[in-house]
């Protein structure tokens, strides 16, 4: 019952199975069908392209479609440690899957390596010597964003996400570090695709400015109609409404508008200009954040092979945990609970002639972990 | 007839020994694939009570799945921390048992569908269709921003609910479990629709009038239906939760729903074994295309496609004739 | 709450309820003729807002995007009325659920295998941008203006159609017997395939001009389609005046209910569950609202018969 797997390489240990000490075995568990899709391909290239550019001939990956269901998800979790053995997973994109596969999947001993995810409870009393997340906690991105309206002076600002735990915590995030008054803060609908009501209310609150999640074409469609409803005051948000993959179906609507992200294509160090560059020569276009995250994944996880034997699980953690890698975000390590010490920039949104896309202008937090290590027995 | 009970007999036969010759070659996943399938059928089986029997097409059984799913997740939750599930006007505290969680799910998904019922059979046709999507849309929406359950991101649960005398965490015995019950479920089924009240709902669906005048209520059929038709998914809902060791609002979602009615489609309506059939080929279909291309749905479409304008009556219909009209 | 807020938030459920019509009314027609389910009609919008988007990046026309989300929406119409809608006439509502199903996993599909899974661009045009000042001091959007226009526009339109020419004269003997239509030497098949690309013409428009100032992806479909089935079940299935009406009362429910539950919690509860509480209500409001017109009238407030 082979049902798709992808062989990064021949692997040089198909002769046997099971007890084999050399390579590593990766499941990869991500979302390819239906409308969050693009966020699992570019998860899955950024991946793939680091494995290939390894050179290394014993990384095996399996890839296959969760197609956003937590059940699916679940039971793929299932498949991988019980039937391919593998060694390693990766690949969740979205905080209710993780939430659906990590805990079940650490505990009968893989490794689990979050490119994208980062619940709160999972980094707090939820966290596991298996789980490593290489992106972020849900937190610091809104975080970096309340950090950052401090700066520029905002005092009172309007904020709005989606009815949802991590629209919750993405408010919550905000106002930890956020040191002004609320003008008004407001929950959408999740899926919700038109924003009058809400523009409306921004209008009649005298916000001076306005800090928003909404992710995916939620947030296409809020920029899109605020751009379009005479309010002008400034916006700011986390990276994912601005990433490369959706700012192209933004249009001119986002231009000017600051957003918070730990990676920027134009963040200057070695790591990234190569990977910025092979990327868009192997795939053909920009890399976006979450390619940036399936990559440094990757690269950490390849940095742990190189250095340990993953059947020897306390070496492969403590190789995971050095963090020994080039990070396309330069600065990278490891806090006590497996979530990224990292720095995070502001970024704008710009027009580089046809495409737009984003340059850094400032740093928001520098050297930032997160709210829960210290509910992190570990 | 004959070559019905044929195609029933082959399908629980191999239902169970696919899952013994996984378990023979240990391969726990495919022991848990066909766990799934056989929850998936128990559901449809549900609906079909309602759908093939009684006429009702609900696209808002989801509301009983998902109902079931809490049911297990809220009780098992409380047990796992230790705390009570309401402490007033009296206490009630969580529980880890199997069977009780399955009584307290029939229970509360037959009264749901009793609430629903009454409310949605005062229409019929398309207005039935959409008000029962309705109401598990609310249910849907409601969970989704219920923040002491895990909302939108679910709940997990670490072990397995138990049952006396088992380990459930073990695929195989797990699976008997639900192997037993899928049993129970068309025996009762099969029994149901040979009962005088079976035989009513059918004579029913296909002419109110005439069961009006020998002396019965429609109204009161159908609504009874509905409940052992919520009762039946509601059941299902909560293995499938303990299935996963997860709870997600996604249970409640239309797609929920419209993948149950799928499995009844499939097998073929008003059959008691229909929904077994479509339940297995819907897994089959699934794990198989999804190795073709990433863009299997389209291969699904067409097959389901397929089978609703040229295979009418579903698998069943397909083998076994059309001893059955559905219409 | 001010009086001009309120005002303001009523002209915005106005305008999200004719958004609403210009889905609805397709599938409430279709319905009324053919008796037809048709869970695709979503798909036919996105492939109305995917031509248009097209079309709009290659010519940067924004008319021509218009024409362009029209004729393939339509042609999408016909076709798959020529190879699928056409054989579930006669079926019950469960093969036509099923078979439209299976038709939204195709269509989705198809359109991320041919236009990639990243949303796509689509704005309005310079001609549509910026804001009006309305009376009361009310800043409010030209484009948004403009929508409500073009959805009054389609709705007179429809029911001029209708009401006043032959092919609607058809149309309205086809609801009520189509047997002796077809005895009386129309062309029944040919009436079907034109009141189907009718209606997926119309659901590509809608999804053109919605598209501008929403996000253009796979999946756009689904969200707007459930609610397009709950506005034509609250006006009254086949019924263009009640898809109207029902799509503006859905639009104000929804846009009400979102902008000042909140602040009516907040009156009697702690700011942080009157949110969520007020949220989770309204998101729920106009499924109730849905439930309770159909309590009182079962086949909604236009449903006739």
């Amino acid at each position: 019952m082979k049902l798709r797997s992808i062989l990064a390489a021949a692997s040089l240990a198909a002769m046997a199975t099971g007890a084999q000490a050399e390579g590593v075995k990766v499941g990869m568990i991500t979302t390819l069908s239906g409308g969050g899709a693009g966020l699992g391909v570019d998860v899955r290239d950024g991946f793939m392209l680091a494995v290939a550019q390894s050179g290394r001939d014993d990384i095996e990956v399996v890839i296959e479609d969760d197609q956003r269901k937590p059940d699916v998800a679940v039971q793929l979790a299932d498949k991988m440690i019980q039937s391919e053995k593998v060694d390693v997973l990766t690949g969740i994109i979205w905080s209710n899957l993780a939430m659906a596969v990590v805990p079940g999947a650490v505990a009968q001993g893989v490794f689990y390596l979050s490119p994208n995810a980062g619940p709160s409870p999972l980094a707090g009393a939820g966290c596991h010597e298996n789980y490593f997340n290489v992106a972020w906690q849900n937190d610091n991105l809104h975080e970096a964003a309340g950090a950052y309206a401090n700066t520029a002076g905002y005092s009172n600002i309007f904020i709005l996400a989606p009815n949802y735990p991590a629209g919750t915590d993405a408010l919550n995030g905000f106002k930890r570090m956020y040191e002004g008054e609320l003008s008004g803060e407001t929950y959408t609908k999740l899926g919700q695709t038109d924003y009058a009501a809400e523009i409306a209310q921004i209008r009649a609150s005298g916000a001076d400015s306005v800090f928003f999640f909404l992710p995916g074409g939620m947030g296409i469609s809020f920029l899109k109609q605020y751009a379009d409803s005479g309010v002008d005051l400034p916006i700011i948000g986390p990276a994912f409404s601005f990433d490369q993959g959706i700012l192209q179906a933004v249009g001119a609507a986002a231009l000017g508008v600051k957003n918070t992200s730990q990676w920027s294509k134009d963040l200057d160090n070695e790591a990234n200009v190569a990977f910025v560059e092979s990327f868009q020569a192997e795939y053909g276009r920009l890399p976006s954040l979450y390619a940036s995250q399936g990559f440094d994944t990757a690269n950490l996880m390849i940095s742990a092979v190189e250095a340990a034997d993953v059947n020897d699980k306390d070496a492969f953690r403590a190789a995971l945990e050095a963090a020994d890698f080039a990070s396309t975000r330069g600065d990278f390590a490891f806090s006590t609970n497996h979530h990224p010490v990292q720095d995070y920039y502001v970024r704008e949104v710009i027009q580089e002639g046809d495409v737009f896309t984003n340059k850094i202008v400032g740093t928001a937090l520098t050297d930032h972990a997160d709210a829960y290590v210290s509910e992190c027995a570990m | 007839m004959r070559k019905e009970f044929f195609l029933n007999a082959a399908l629980l036969g191999v239902l169970l020994a696919f899952p013994l010759w996984a378990w023979s070659v240990d391969e726990p996943y495919l022991i848990t694939l066909a766990t799934r399938a056989i929850v998936f059928a128990i559901a449809g089986i549900g609906l079909n009570f309602a759908l093939g029997f009684g006429g009702l097409v609900s696209l808002g059984h989801a509301a009983f799945f998902g109902l079931g799913g809490y049911v297990m997740g809220v009780l098992a939750f409380h047990a796992q921390t230790y705390t009570p599930v309401m402490g007033w006007p009296l206490v009630i505290n969580g529980t880890k048992s199997m069977p009780t969680i399955w009584l307290i799910a029939i229970a509360l998904s037959a009264l749901l569908a009793v609430g629903i019922g009454a409310l949605s059979l005062r229409t019929s046709g398309v207005y039935f269709i959409m008000i029962t999507l309705a109401f598990a849309q609310m249910l849907y929406y409601f969970t989704i921003s219920w923040p002491t359950y895990g909302g939108e991101d679910g709940l997990s649960i670490y072990v397995r609910n138990g049952f006396p005398g088992l380990n459930t965490m073990d695929p195989i015995q797990f699976f008997a479990i639900c192997y037993a019950i899928l049993l129970i479920v068309l025996a009762f089924v099969f029994a149901a629709s040979r009962s005088p009240f079976g035989l009513a709902l059918g004579a029913s669906r296909q002419n109110e009038e005439r069961i009006q005048a020998v002396g019965q209520v429609p109204f009161r059929l159908y609504l009874t239906a509905f409940a052992i038709s919520g009762a039946i998914t509601g059941l299902a809902g909560a293995l499938f939760a303990d299935l996963n060791r997860f709870i997600s609002p996604t249970m409640f979602s239309w797609q929920t729903s419209g993948e149950i009615m799928i499995f009844v489609i499939l097998g073929g309506v008003g059959r008691v074994f229909g929904p077994v059939a479509g339940a297995v080929l819907f897994i089959l279909l699934e794990h198989t295309l999804g190795g073709l291309s990433e863009f299997w749905h389209i291969y699904l479409g067409a097959i389901l496609l397929g089978v609703v304008l040229f295979a009418r009556g579903g698998l069943y219909g397909m083998v076994a004739g059309r001893e059955v009209a559905h219409d | 709450m001010s009086l001009i807020l309120f005002i303001e938030q009523a002209l915005n459920g106005l305008q999200y309820g004719v958004m609403l019509f210009l889905m609805a009314a397709g599938l409430t027609l279709v319905f009324g003729v053919m008796g037809l389910i048709n869970l695709a009609h979503g798909s036919l919008y996105m492939i109305g807002a995917f031509a248009a988007a097209a079309v709009a990046g290659a010519t940067g026309s924004f008319l021509l995007a218009l024409v362009a989300s029209l004729v393939c929406a339509a042609f999408a119409g016909v076709l798959v009325e020529f190879f699928v809608i056409r054989r579930l006439y006669d079926r019950d509502h469960l093969d036509q659920v099923l078979a439209t199903f299976a038709l939204i996993l195709i269509f989705s599909e198809g359109t991320r295998w041919i236009f990639g899974s990243f949303p796509l661009f689509l704005d309005k045009p310079d001609w549509l941008s910026g804001t009006v000042m309305l009376p009361f001091g009310i800043e409010y959007s030209l484009y948004r203006l403009w929508i409500i226009l073009v959805g009054l526009l389609v709705a007179a339109g429809l029911f001029w159609m209708i009401g006043r020419t032959r092919i609607g004269i058809r149309i309205r003997a086809g609801e009520n017997d189509r047997e002796m239509i077809a005895a009386l030497g129309v062309n029944i098949s040919l009436l079907y395939t034109f009141v189907f690309a009718l209606g997926a013409a119309l659901a590509g428009l809608a999804g053109a001009l919605i598209g501008a100032i929403q996000s253009v992806q796979v999946g756009m479909g689904e969200p707007v389609l459930i609610l397009a089935f709950v506005v034509i079940v609250i006006g009254g299935i086949g019924s263009i005046k009640g898809a109207l009406v029902g799509a503006i009362l859905v639009g104000l429910t929804d846009t009400l209910g979102r902008s000042f539950l909140p602040s009516f919690f907040g009156l009697f509860l702690e700011p942080s569950s009157a949110m969520s509480i007020g949220a989770s209500l309204s998101s729920m409001s106009i499924y109730l609202l849905m439930i309770g017109v159909l309590l009182f009238r079962p086949k909604g407030l236009f449903g006739g018969i």
